[in-house]
């Protein structure tokens, strides 16, 4: 077996080794816990290892990768296979990688952040599960497995919210999540519904390629960008979110803040692929302004965007748990990646434009690993000292070395301060948005600023100060949790201080897979319309 | 007109649907209205599949007559799958929250201060 | 939930065992009619359900264990994934249907149409679902039962 033959079958294992083990997860745990950690921490590195090799070859090559399953030869001549796809250019490999960082370092943080709960079989099987929905989502061309991935990424993530069941908050918080997501989902189920029935396909590139934007194209439209939404946690869709990532345990809030991310990648694909070729029409003409279809998208999320920048940072400012202040900068940052895309889709075809997708799409990343880190040190926190009040705390940098240097990192990173990764696809934004209308840029800003004030409140009130008594014993957490959290902090420190390599080597690719989507219809349809 | 009865069936379980979601305080009415929606988009589905005068889509031997579409069929078998599984794990969280408040109003669970 | 009189559990005793092989009948024949594994095994699981409820859920919980029930779904999802694994490793592709087209397996069963060797690792994999969603399903709605099971009116 060589290399190629792996890349070939990589987008198959990518989801199926997480799947064969979260089954297989229970069955090892009746032996030993160590050995099941282990075989967990493998299994994900054994995906990581798949993403990283397709995602190179991806990138190099500037390729798209389809993999049909159960092989099998087109129907018609020139026609292509109607079965489950799977499809893999620069945007779909960009997301898998940022899935997998996260997914290796959530295993790595639980295997001692989770070593004092009972039921971790399920805890594993669950995660590896949600890993699994995850890059199914990430990595399928067909609208119907796409939904299928959704339900079993919400499903598990909703257990897992409320894993730790002795806490009503808890449970309420996946309650909620759980009406929300199965809301969503179910609005994405009625407009692939929408647009099977008009089209007799459920194929993405197909669809793309046969789109005709009816009438009930555009109510398909509002229903994805709708039902993906509350999954991503847009304003005024987002009250599930500070309370999910409030309540869950830290090292699932770091796999969520991926499923929030994937499921923006969710909206990008939808409108993009799907929508593309129809964005740019005129919808109306009124005297010498034309109204075209991405202009109105475009204000619509942009303005949607700043809401959710400004009640994400304002609301942050006056929360007192840490995990709840960290989960509403996240709503702020969300915000920034949907300011960046509305602002590309108003500018649609212009060099800025262009600029503000690949701000936004480098923003995903850094969003994911910024709060992420965040998460894992409050997480770190509350395993140390049990408190997650920020009143209650103080002086903690005396006793957590390791730990405050991350929480600094993370810090600098969210609030868009040089050399951190998230000043670099910031200033991207803030350029993009200027050219649009200077005022959006400018609440931006002040809002970024916003964010640095709040956290260094935190820090301030959390690590600084004299040595508390109550923590007079208190040790710096383990040394897996520290090592999760400096995978983060690596990538976060590299992608800081080269953000041009990473701009042209990995979000460029990416950023072009949005903007142009015959390349994506051409190599599954071939050219030929059967 | 007799053609689009199960069109405004849909229409209206899904409409019924979302008012329980938002308006009801109580969570198992919720839960109903979310099984509400599924049922809805399920119907959905399976009149799309239906051709006028069509038998179900099984191979008898020779092809005598136009048969209904069976992708839509089994996208609602899925879709079914799915909701049993979600409508089990959001009983279950209820059951969940009745033991530690011992209400079902969503008005008074999760006040606590922690 | 405490069991009920003894006329409801004959009854369903003596039905139990026709609901079961109603059920294996639909997942063994889901290639060829409407059915297979999750409509069969649904109809299986509230075959127990109905045992459930006619004997109560502190008797049920005394003969079967959900620990058990949640090892056999297991097996039943790795049968599943393992199946497609073997697509890859004997056909080309991840669910490559590797045993399409020769009938090593049951060999002749049944004549002409209904021969049941004609789907190839399909009726394997049905057997793998009904599997999963019987213990599934059943496990569900066991361990529902056994926590919410009433003491003096209220909810334990």
């Amino acid at each position: 077996m060589n290399l190629e033959t792996i890349i070939t079958h990589s987008p198959a294992l990518i989801v199926a080794v997480p799947l064969l083990g979260a089954f297989l997860t229970p069955l090892v745990g009746k032996i030993n816990d160590k050995l099941r950690n282990v075989f967990v921490i493998l299994t994900v590195g054994l995906t990581t290892f798949f993403v990283f090799l397709l995602a190179n070859d991806i990138f190099s090559s500037g390729n798209i990768r389809t993999y049909v399953f159960g092989g099998g030869t087109p129907i018609t001549d020139g026609g292509f296979a109607i079965r489950i796809l799977f499809e893999v250019d620069g945007l779909n490999a960009f997301m898998a990688i940022i899935a997998s960082i996260l997914a290796l370092a959530c295993v790595i943080y639980s295997w001692a952040f989770m070593k004092e709960n009972t039921g971790l079989d399920k805890y594993y099987t669950l995660i590896l599960l949600m890993v699994a929905g995850m890059f199914g989502m990430i990595l399928t061309g067909d609208m119907f497995n796409f939904f299928v991935f959704l339900e079993i990424t919400s499903i598990s993530s909703c257990v897992l919210i409320a894993f730790w069941t002795n806490k009503g908050k808890a449970v309420d918080a996946g309650f909620k999540y759980i009406v929300i997501s199965a809301t969503g989902a179910l609005f994405i189920l009625f407009a692939i519904a929408i647009l099977y029935s008009q089209y007799n396909a459920l194929n993405m590139a197909f669809l793309a390629n046969s789109i005709q934007y009816t009438f009930l194209d555009k109510i398909a439209l509002v229903l994805l960008i709708a039902g993906l939404a509350m999954k991503a946690g847009i304003v005024p869709m987002h009250m599930w979110l500070p309370d999910a990532y409030g309540r869950a345990p830290s090292s699932v809030t770091l796999i969520l803040v991926g499923a929030t991310q994937v499921s923006l990648y969710g909206v990008l694909r939808m409108t993009f692929t799907l929508y593309g070729s129809q964005l740019t029409i005129p919808l109306k003409q009124i005297g010498d302004t034309s109204i075209t279809m991405n202009g109105l998208l475009g204000i619509t999320l942009i303005a949607l965007a700043l809401i959710t920048i400004l009640v994400g940072v304002l609301m942050a400012l006056k929360q007192t748990d840490f995990k709840r202040l960290i989960a509403f900068a996240a709503v702020g940052e969300i915000g920034y990646i949907v300011l960046a895309i509305g602002a590309g889709l108003t500018a649609m075809g212009t060099s800025y434009g262009n600029m503000a997708f690949r701000g936004g799409i480098f923003h995903i990343i850094n969003d994911a690993l910024d709060v992420g880190l965040l998460f894992l040190v409050a997480g770190a926190i509350y395993y140390a000292t049990k408190q997650t009040s920020l009143n209650q705390m103080g002086g903690l940098s005396r006793n957590m070395k390791y730990t405050t240097v991350f929480f600094l990192i993370g810090l600098l990173a969210v609030a868009g301060m040089p050399p951190m990764n998230g000043f670099a696809s910031k200033l991207l934004i803030y350029q993009s948005t200027y050219q649009v209308n200077p005022i959006i840029a400018i609440v931006a800003i002040l809002c970024s600023i916003l964010l640095l004030a709040v956290f260094v409140k935190v820090f301030h009130s959390a690590f600084l100060g004299p040595k508390l008594p109550k923590f007079k014993d208190v040790k710096d957490v383990p040394k897996s949790m520290l090592l999760a959290m400096g995978i983060i902090a690596c990538f976060i420190i590299f992608f800081g201080l080269f953000p041009e390599f990473v701009v042209n080597n990995l979000v460029k690719p990416a950023a072009d897979a949005i903007i142009n989507n015959t390349n994506y219809i051409t190599t599954v349809i071939g050219g030929a319309v059967p | 007109m007799i053609y689009n009865i199960p069109y405004i069936a849909v229409v209206a379980l899904i409409l019924i649907g979302l008012y329980a979601v938002i308006f009801k305080r109580n969570l198992i009415k919720i839960v109903i209205g979310i099984t509400l929606i599924e049922s809805g988009v399920n119907l959905f589905l399976i009149t799309l599949a239906y051709r006028q005068d069509s038998i179900a889509p099984i191979y008898h031997g020779e092809i005598s007559r136009l048969m209904s579409l069976p992708v839509p069929h089994a996208l609602t078998l899925t879709s079914i799958v799915i909701g049993v599984a979600v409508l089990a794990l959001m009983l279950s969280l209820v059951i969940h929250i009745y033991r530690h408040y011992g209400t079902l109003d969503a008005r008074k669970i999760g006040r606590e201060e922690e | 939930m405490s069991g009920m009189s003894k006329i409801v559990k004959t009854i369903s005793s003596i039905t139990f065992p026709f609901v079961t092989i109603y059920g294996l009948y639909v997942i063994a024949h889901g290639h060829l009619t409407p059915g297979g594994g999750f409509q069969g095994g649904a109809v299986v699981a509230s075959g127990c359900a109905m045992i459930l409820v006619a004997y109560g859920s502190v008797w049920t919980m005394g003969k079967i264990k959900e620990k058990h029930l949640s090892v056999l779904e297991s097996f039943g999802a790795i049968g599943f994934i393992g199946l497609a694994f073997l697509g890859l490793i004997f056909g080309t592709m991840f669910f490559k249907n590797f045993l399409v087209g020769n009938d090593f397996l049951f060999g002749e069963i049944g004549k002409g149409l209904s021969n049941i060797s004609t789907a190839g690792a399909l009726p394997l994999m049905n057997f793998a679902v009904g599997l999963k969603v019987i213990a599934g399903l059943f496990g569900i709605v066991l361990v529902m039962a056994y926590t919410t099971k009433a003491k003096g009116g209220k909810i334990e």
